[in-house]
């Protein structure tokens, strides 16, 4: 499979040349950064090349990188706190911010040549905008109207060119994007039956947010290349 | 006066063949579909966001719970993941193990298809036959894993142990006299093998069987000849995967052009259809329900000959066996670590997309490093699918929506995730 994706590899950096940037893969797949402009006319290359022939667009999948590579909870001595209590909650940073950084979010497109047996990941950053914003592929692969619906839904990236770009998966009148990293997982809002009203209410949510594992991020010298064992493969 | 040239009717959430919790808005003409608006999301769970809340092997049993009536394939695309990040090689066995348990799954899948599509649609029976049968299978899943449906069975680097070589057995209660209880377990006094084996030898007989009811029965005919057409082109652009795609003509099916685990060892065809019509993917999936069975008979086959182990034994990511720890100081402590924190996944990215009985089932992973995943992505068939709903209604009578919601084999868990 891997000698098959250099192939396309190849080819892709011979058609595109530097409008691609290969993602390093630690376990083989082929993955392109690409600059959100460029987005649409790759798209098509791809899609109508015959060398390329991606006719199926798999997946469109949203990605929020606001904490990524940020652990809860460091320890490099030992500690009194046991583990939960000693997670300290990152303050909540608000959506109201005119920009995000640069590589906030980001959507990834996953391809799929039927004819050629490739597979293909695409990434590309919204950038700075608020809200964030990227050109829709529906008109090339009609697939994707509803992965970018859903994409939108929950981290309210909007998708230009879109032909009916509504909520989907959270409840009607919801309010937020509920999988940025800053929202909560306890939500912000929780449903009850009022019998007096005579109806379900929304009110605040009574639960507290707790960490039961905190996340660590370890070196761990096993994945470092260095240290491996040459014998060991 | 006015005019009235169309009027919108709601159908769902609860309705007995929404399959769950679908809620479609139908613009009507007369009898006749305009557009359909399928509200989904009613099932929302968010899997994925709790998923980035939990170390990696505490999310398996979400998995289970996303497509209910295919659940170790869920878990299977889920480990697949985690291993490629990894880079852990699961033993031979495990690997065959996987295999017979996703085929079973995979007849689970179909029969429940099969019978609530045919009581969908007016074959009343279909649903007590498949039924029946799944009732065995259900039996397989409790052998190994303990429980019928959720069973958390498939483990980052294997399996969670090896087959059994006794099967669970039925007890005489007032409800179940000795001579239920006799006849019921019979065929369950060997090893789980032996009874898938008797399982398999069976299964072809009861195929033909669903197949004397509907595959020339008139009234099937009726209701899914010609319905809901999608050509192939079509079913590419829009997503479509496994039977749906396979329906269409279109031979693609990932245990042969994209082979895990060990599909390319095993023999095994590939159905397609012709018209793309409701009848071909319905022919589709039975011929799937035969081939599935020649697969598990073959895994039957090699397991019975190849004793092994069922995990790999890295116990920075695989727990060491219970008898370990009481001896073993460092196994003592791989396990507080594993059970506590986890295990740490090297930074990167992964996509793994195993051949679901409802089409491709996908899980991409992010990581940067640490104990649980920085994002997971669920690509569920069945949602491409539903995307199309409108598609193919269009031009439809009412009483044909039935038909095609039981045609795309929709499962809310994993639609709305």
């Amino acid at each position: 499979m891997s000698d098959r994706n250099e192939t396309l590899a190849a080819q892709i950096d011979e058609r595109f040349g530097e409008r691609m940037t290969r993602i390093p893969s630690i376990c083989g797949e082929l993955g392109y950064e690409i600059d959100k402009e460029d987005l649409v006319e790759i798209a098509t290359t791809l899609r109508n090349d015959g060398d390329f022939g991606f006719e199926m667009l798999v997946d469109v999948c949203g990605v929020d990188y606001l904490s990524y590579g940020s652990d809860e909870w460091t320890t490099s001595s030992a500690t009194g706190t046991g583990f939960s209590r000693g997670v300290e909650r990152e303050p909540v940073i608000l959506d109201e911010a005119d920009e995000f950084e640069p590589r906030r979010f980001a959507v990834v497109y996953h391809l799929l040549s039927i004819q050629h047996n490739y597979r293909l990941r695409l990434r590309t950053f919204t950038g700075t905008e608020n809200p964030p914003i990227v050109k829709s592929v529906v008109d090339i692969w009609n697939g994707a109207n509803w992965f970018e619906r859903e994409v939108f839904d929950l981290f309210g990236i909007l998708f230009d060119g879109h032909p009916d770009l509504r909520r989907i998966l959270t409840d009607y009148g919801f309010i937020g994007h509920p999988f940025r990293k800053d929202f909560p997982l306890t939500g912000n809002v929780e449903v009850s039956y009022d019998a007096d009203k005579g109806r379900v209410a929304y009110q605040p949510v009574s639960i507290e947010p707790r960490t039961l594992v905190p996340r660590v991020i370890r070196d761990d010298n096993r994945y470092s290349a260095d240290l491996k064992d040459v014998t060991d493969g | 006066m006015a005019e009235i040239q169309s009027y919108t009717m709601n159908f769902g959430p609860q309705h007995p063949a929404a399959h769950g919790v679908l809620r479609l808005v139908l613009e009507m003409e007369g009898e006749v579909i305009q557009k359909a608006d399928p509200h989904v999301g009613l099932l929302h769970r968010a899997t994925e966001k709790l998923a980035e809340h939990k170390p990696y092997n505490q999310s398996i049993g979400y998995m289970d719970r996303l497509d209910y009536v295919s659940m170790m394939c869920n878990e299977h695309g889920y480990v697949m993941a985690i291993e490629k990040l990894l880079g852990v090689t699961v033993p031979i066995r495990a690997q065959y193990i996987r295999v017979m348990f996703d085929e079973i799954t995979r007849i689970l899948n179909h029969l429940l298809w099969l019978g609530g599509h045919g009581l969908d649609i007016g074959a009343m029976t279909m649903f007590l036959y498949c039924f029946r049968e799944r009732e065995d299978l259900m039996d397989c899943y409790e052998a190994v894993s303990g429980t019928r449906m959720h069973a958390t069975y498939y483990r980052p680097g294997g399996v969670y142990r090896d087959l059994p070589d006794t099967m669970p057995k039925y007890q005489e209660s007032k409800f179940r006299s000795k001579k239920d209880v006799d006849r019921l377990n019979s065929i369950r006094e060997g090893s789980l093998l032996d009874f898938i084996e008797a399982f398999t030898d069976k299964f072809p007989g009861c195929v033909d069987e669903y197949e004397t009811l509907l595959t020339d029965n008139r009234i099937w005919k009726q209701r899914t000849v010609n319905i809901a057409v999608v050509s192939p082109e079509r079913a590419m652009q829009l997503g479509f995967t496994g039977p749906m795609l396979r329906g269409s003509g279109v031979e693609w099916d990932l245990r042969k052009k994209q082979p895990y685990e060990v599909y390319d060892q095993v023999d095994f065809d590939i159905p397609v259809g012709s018209n793309g019509d409701c009848y071909d993917r319905y022919l589709v999936r039975i011929e799937e329900l035969r081939q599935s069975n020649r697969i598990i008979k073959q895994c039957i086959d090699w397991l019975r000959d190849n004793p092994g182990p069922v995990m790999f034994d890295d116990h920075k990511v695989a727990a060491p066996s219970r008898v370990d720890m009481k001896g073993d100081m460092e196994s003592l402590i791989h396990h507080f670590k594993l059970f506590t924190e986890g295990y740490c996944v090297p930074e990167g990215e992964a996509y793994a997309a195993v051949e679901h009985p409802k089409g491709e089932f996908g899980v991409y992973i992010v990581s940067d490093g640490a104990n649980k995943p920085y994002r997971v992505k669920i690509r569920a068939p069945g949602f491409a699918h539903i995307s199309a709903m409108s598609e193919m209604v269009e031009g439809h009578m009412l009483a044909d929506v039935v038909a095609v919601i039981g045609t795309q084999d929709i499962v809310f868990g994993e639609v709305d995730r």
